[in-house]
């Protein structure tokens, strides 16, 4: 395990950073390096360089007020899964940050690099976009505000370009959220996890939205099932009902080893009833 | 019990593992080392058209490259293959492959480099031209009349065909049979995953022509004999073989490894030192592999539920080519257990020893035994529900009563002792199996998926009588030394064949021998894994340390305390047989005068200084026995466990776990404790979550921990185990094997409780592991027959 020749560069800021990504060749960031260093002992990764940006002041930590949360880019997971702003302003992100990996992986990764990397097997992606989130990018254009639904772009590919860091992610308040997972019982990466989002306005679903990852090359917003639930009030046939057609969105679903599609699919339907109807009974 | 024997004496060994301190071979530095790494096959199968090494040869800090060409002119022999069954076809299996990769991780290229990182870089700088060949996987049906034939004169890709037992008598009891039940099943290949990847390191004397070679092994004396005698052809007397801290074997340390042979040899050839230490993913495209059978078999039986009859015939992969004792683990240490517990007559078995385009499978924990178990522990559960009786009554109405031991059974074992049905009623009475039952019950009117699982699986372990051995198609003997080497201050050093990479022999040995002559623990010191100090040595396998190692230091020690006694009496001026040998405070004193007495040191001292030795006797007090045992010993348990299958994720949930065991005499309650949770939680992992997977096509899919799914803590609640105790007549100790018993129990406990959850489903099989997808289909499968 032993990864191929590569220099390293620590950033001092993000200006720093930027600037290296766009002048030395190959570079690749590094924050937690819990997906980046291991496939680079396995040698899929070869950057020439790495930009570690993990000791940058000021990118870590969450702040809460009436509008939602801002969590900086190097808040690892165990810090979000341990907040208790996040557990009330969104317990569903709490749920999904609690879900990454195992304990090691937790306390080194960070949600900046986690979106970034945009794993088909992350637990974050499908929870930005059920729970709304925007995500704040810098470089050498200056500072842009992506929406979770334009970031993620397909497998390990996002729409940043090659000198944009990731400096921040801003979630609104939403008590009505949940995560669940079936957990790959070797990787722990997601076989499925489904981030279901409920609000509702005089006992009727006002807005639903149903996040997925682990099933498709790339988390997605499953529309269908958001639709049949809103403006009605959310029972337990009519969450069944929704969560059944979870698969609509799910064209190009992938199999491995452990968990068919098609099984895929099926676990994407059981988690998502039982994640809207989590969702549900905290959005009261 | 003794003063130490059957105490929980905490393990010696722990402090330096615990605080780091653990000498383990990738720890080693010597002067001037250079370091090894290996240019592997993708292809499972394919033609080597070219190695083109420039690139890699001209990069800095590389030292050298060699090609398979080189190790075959640089006089490199074929690795052996040491069980070989009677026609046997043995594919040659080159060191490193000249013109033909056999399996994907087959090597191909050995970098030698001055650093591993180096050397990583060289061996991705090395160009291999392949011509892609087709290949083929399955155990059974690599044996097709269109899977391509894997080697020259190897028909059929079979290896071999064994059979043992009484065909008439099998096919007279299923004439006869009331009802029969039939199951065809894969027992799917494991990667044994040690803590530790195998290394290797040596070095070369070139003035004194001597080469030393620190390898991961667990038995280190029979791989000095394979490198001397087959592979490296440096005598064995120029040869030493180290083996320190070894972080875990579960069999796939036993055998001889082409990297053991590449870095003495490239050793040699660069006058320099050198070592090679595997990555994870190395270590589970390369080290040998276990189980992966495909069987066909039937229980036949009398309608009050008398087992009559039960035919066997299996496909076992034995990969791409005989690893060390591959024929071993699917005839002799497979077929010989299919009686199971019980009094079944006509036993007959069957195997196909098959070549694939995979790597190598040999012993793993269990090895043969937890095929066996689980084969037949699925069986007596369908012919519980097809006679509609209870699975445990059923077991024990069939068990071997304890008044039959020693018992024949009708695939060549004499079991030696044992009381089965106390066993069961043990366990039933632990895990509260009514009580069991009744939830269920109700748990099945609420729509819960609750089963539970009982087995009574049997074992032979302490292998074995040479003889029989050799009869069975065994290369070697399996017998084991012991050395109880007393210096003169009464201070003991135990020399043994056994090797521990886990086990805790430092402490169970020194236990037994401190006991045998009344010395304190701490004055005995166990030493093991070294050529250049123990005489010779079989190693550690097959649950066999206790029994073989421990009984040839029982003998060293009876050897030790007959000359003391010589000496002390002489020394006391009374005659021998006035004397005693006092174990408890380790001193020879006069019958009837506790007073008149000398210590063990004093002794000791004597026999050294020899200033006052009885006439004829030898100075020095140094022993050492060759204990071959008269036979296998033969531990057995019932495992009962409940889980509940979620009707929606399908996942499995082990609520309960509960294992009696009966192990014999035991030497260290705590050590056997924690073998049997070992082996359980392995077990489990067999069940529930491991598989090594090959695509179709042979491409390994299970190269990294990411994929391969060993068990985690969160998989099992707390483990309740309990003991009873038949000694065993064999050893002098009455110990049987405990390390592989918990495997061997664990995956049919599991498997059975999973399909009596599903039984109100109509599911009577799945295949393992019991994966959540698995068990989707089988249910959707079951309910689309039903409809």
């Amino acid at each position: 395990m032993y990864p191929s020749r590569f220099d390293y560069h620590r950033a001092a800021s993000i200006e720093e950073a930027v600037q290296l990504l766009g002048s030395v060749e190959g570079a690749k960031l590094v924050s937690g390096g819990h997906s980046l260093i291991p496939a680079m002992k396995l040698r899929v990764a070869q950057p020439t360089a790495l930009v570690d940006i993990g000791r940058i002041e000021g990118l870590s930590g969450i702040s809460s007020d009436e509008d939602g949360l801002a969590i900086g880019a190097l808040t690892t997971h165990a810090e979000v899964a341990a907040s208790a702003a996040v557990k009330s302003a969104c317990p569903g992100l709490a749920e999904a940050a609690a879900a990454i990996g195992d304990i090691q992986v937790r306390n080194r990764g960070t949600i900046g690099g986690s979106l970034a990397h945009n794993d088909p097997g992350a637990d974050y992606p499908g929870a930005m976009l059920a729970f709304g989130a925007e995500i704040t990018a810098v470089g050498s254009n200056g500072e842009r505000t992506i929406a979770a639904s334009d970031l993620f772009v397909d497998m390990f590919t996002t729409c940043l370009d090659e000198t944009e860091v990731i400096t921040g992610v801003r979630i609104p308040a939403a008590r009505g959220t949940a995560y669940l997972k079936h957990r790959h019982p070797a990787s722990s990466y997601a076989v499925v996890g489904v981030a279901a989002r409920v609000a509702t306005e005089g006992g009727d679903v006002s807005e639903c939205a149903v996040g997925v990852n682990g099933v498709t090359g790339c988390a997605v917003l499953a529309g269908p099932v958001s639709e049949s639930l809103c403006g009605r009030p959310a029972n337990q046939d009519r969450i069944r009902t929704a969560a059944g057609r979870v698969g609509e969105s799910l064209d190009g679903a992938v199999g491995d080893l452990y968990a068919s599609a098609e099984f895929r699919v099926h676990l994407a339907e059981v988690h998502a009833r039982r994640a809207l109807a989590a969702a549900a009974s905290r959005a009261g | 019990m003794g003063r130490y024997v059957g105490h929980s004496v905490k393990r010696r060994e722990d402090p330096r593992f615990i605080q780091g301190k653990g000498r383990y071979v990738a720890n080693l530095e010597l002067h001037g080392m250079a370091h090894v790494a290996v240019k592997r096959s993708p292809y499972p199968h394919a033609r080597v058209v070219g190695v083109d090494s420039s690139a890699a040869a001209a990069m800095d800090g590389v030292i050298a490259v060699f090609t398979g060409r080189d190790f075959a002119d640089g006089g490199c022999g074929a690795l052996p293959c040491g069980w070989l069954v009677p026609d046997t076809k043995v594919p040659e299996r080159p060191v490193v492959v000249t013109d033909r990769v056999m399996h994907v991780g087959d090597s191909v290229a050995v970098v030698v480099a001055e650093d591993p990182y180096t050397a990583s870089d060289a061996v991705e700088a090395i160009e291999v031209e392949y011509e892609s060949l087709p290949s083929v996987v399955d155990a059974r049906g690599t044996t097709d009349a269109d899977a391509p034939q894997l080697h020259d004169g190897i028909e059929g890709n079979v290896s071999y065909y064994w059979k043992l037992g009484d065909s008439e008598a099998c096919k007279q009891a299923f004439a006869e049979a009331d009802e029969t039940v039939e199951l065809e099943l894969v027992n799917q290949r494991l990667i044994p995953t040690a803590m530790e990847p195998r290394a290797a390191a040596a070095s070369w004397d070139a003035a004194s022509e001597e080469m030393t070679v620190w390898t991961t092994s667990q038995n280190p004396h029979p791989i000095r004999l394979l490198l001397s005698a087959f592979t490296l052809g440096i005598p064995e007397s120029k040869l030493r073989v180290i083996s320190p801290d070894v972080g875990g074997g579960f069999g796939s340390k036993i055998f001889h490894y082409p990297e053991e042979v590449i870095v003495p040899w490239v050793a040699r050839q660069i006058g320099r030192p050198a070592k090679w230490v595997a990555t994870r993913t190395e270590s589970q495209m390369t080290d040998s592999h276990g189980r992966d059978h495909v069987t066909v078999a039937r229980l036949a039986m009398k309608s009050d539920g008398t087992f009559t009859g039960l035919d066997v015939e299996t496909w076992a992969n034995q990969g791409a080519y005989l690893s060390t004792f591959a024929p071993l683990i699917p005839t002799a240490l497979y077929i010989t257990l299919l009686a199971g517990n019980y009094r079944t007559k006509g036993v007959f078995g069957r195997v196909h020893g098959t070549l694939t385009n995979t790597v190598p499978v040999d012993a793993y924990r269990g090895a043969g035994r937890p095929e066996a178990a689980y084969l037949v522990e699925r069986l007596v559960d369908l012919a519980a529900d097809r006679l509609g009786r209870d699975p445990l009554d059923l077991r024990k109405q069939n068990a071997i009563r304890k008044e039959e031991f020693p018992y024949q059974t009708p695939v060549a074992f004499l079991y030696d002792s044992g009381d089965y049905d106390r066993l069961m009623s043990t366990a039933a009475a632990n895990a509260d199996y009514d009580g069991m039952r009744r939830a269920q019950e109700e748990a099945r009117e609420e729509g819960r998926l609750r089963g539970v699982g009982v087995v009574c699986c049997i074992e032979a372990s302490g292998p074995a009588p040479s003889a029989v051995a050799g009869s069975l198609g065994s290369a070697v003997g399996f017998w084991e030394s012991g050395e109880v080497r007393v210096h003169p201050t009464g201070q003991i050093s135990v020399f043994t064949g056994s090797h521990t990479h886990g086990q805790g022999h430092e402490t169970t040995l020194a236990q037994v021998v401190a006991d045998e002559l009344g010395v304190p623990l701490e004055s005995v010191e166990v030493v093991h894994g070294d050529t250049g100090r123990i005489n010779f040595g079989m190693g550690t396998y097959g649950s066999r340390s206790a029994c073989v190692g421990g009984s040839a230091l029982v003998r060293s020690a009876e050897k030790v305390r007959a000359k003391v006694v010589k000496i002390g009496a002489h020394l006391l001026e009374a005659a021998e047989e006035d004397v005693v040998y006092d174990r408890d405070a380790g001193r020879v004193h006069v019958k009837g005068s506790p007073d008149r007495a000398k210590a063990f040191g004093e002794i000791a001292f004597a026999a050294y200084t020899a200033h006052n030795l009885p006439e004829g006797v030898e100075p020095g007090l140094d022993f050492v026995s060759f204990y071959d045992p008269e036979n296998f010993t033969f531990p057995a348990s019932s495992h009962i466990c409940e889980v509940e299958v979620c009707p929606e994720t399908w996942q499995v949930r082990i609520l309960r776990y509960v294992a009696v065991d009966d192990v014999g005499k035991v030497i260290n309650p705590m050590i056997v404790e924690g073998q049997i949770q070992g082996g359980v939680v392995q077990g489990v992992g067999q069940a529930l979550t491991e598989t090594a997977g090959y695509a179709e096509d042979g491409s390994f899919l299970t190269g990294t921990m990411l994929e391969y799914a060993v068990p985690r803590a969160d998989l099992l609640p707390g483990i309740e185990v309990d003991r009873i105790e038949t000694p065993s007549p064999h050893n002098p100790l009455g110990v049987k094997g405990a390390g592989e018993m918990g495997t061997i129990a664990a995956t049919p406990a599991v498997a059975n409780a999973v399909l009596d959850a599903l039984r109100p489903l109509g599911v009577k099989h799945v295949e393992l592991p019991l994966t959540p997808e698995r068990i989707w289909r089988a249910v959707r499968d079951a309910q689309s027959a039903a409809a």
